[in-house]
């Protein structure tokens, strides 16, 4: 199991209902703990239009996941 | 110098630290708020980011224009917060000793900006809903019921 903490952001900070928050999880990568998460609280953004940074930096939806692992989904961006 | 900024973007300061006597060409980009989006009358903005990932990928973005262009120097900076209708939401200034390559660089940041950093804008509309932009979804039977 990993302990993780995740961030999110606009659309998905909404749907959360918050910022932020601490998980113990069976979820071994990015892809599987989006699905974990987007089962639990109905995450309307399907997993394939959902990025994942670790740590601060882009990861891939497969990348190993640690305990302690800061984990930020990033939905479509818009910014200019 | 890639940044993130709270405040509202002040003009003379971006540009002061742009000043170079090779420099031929500042080519700058302001995007502004503007009144409507896909046919809808928007009344104001906000702007969330991821900051630390974005100001490194900002960075990266800055870097790979001065070595393409052969840039002199290059300034981008982007708002968050709520941000009204002629607000100053994204700048950015590079410096080249000629025009084309100035003009180029400029575009290929806001282009590559736009589609990198993560950054997201939620107008909010006359008619008093609001929307995340590129967040929609198509509600599927799974996803309706949710919804509510």
């Amino acid at each position: 199991m990993n302990e993780l903490t995740i961030e999110y952001f606009a659309l998905l900070r909404e749907q959360r209902g918050q910022a932020t928050e601490r998980l113990v999880t069976a979820a071994a990568t990015p892809a599987a703990l989006y699905a974990e998460l987007q089962a639990r609280h109905g995450f309307t953004l399907p997993g394939d239009r959902v990025r994942a940074a670790i740590n601060g930096a882009f990861a891939a939806a497969d990348a190993p996941l640690r305990s302690g692992d800061l984990v930020v989904f990033i939905p479509p961006v818009a910014g200019g | 110098m890639f940044r993130i900024s709270p405040t509202p973007l002040e003009l003379p300061a971006l540009r002061a630290p742009l000043a170079d006597a090779r420099a031929g060409a500042l080519v700058t980009f302001e995007g502004w708020v503007r009144d409507h989006n896909e046919g809808q009358a928007v009344q104001s903005l906000e702007y969330e980011a991821y900051v630390p990932l974005a100001e490194a990928e900002g960075e990266r973005i800055l870097a790979e224009a001065r070595a393409r262009f052969g840039l002199l120097g290059a300034v981008a900076v982007h708002r968050v917060g709520h941000l009204a209708l002629g607000d100053l939401a994204v700048w950015v200034g590079v410096t080249a000793a000629h025009r084309a390559a100035a003009f180029e660089a400029c575009r290929y940041i806001i282009d590559e900006a736009k589609a990198r950093l993560p950054i997201w804008k939620k107008e909010h509309y006359a008619s008093g809903t609001t929307a995340w932009i590129n967040c929609a979804t198509r509600p599927g039977p799974a996803t309706a019921e949710r919804r509510g």
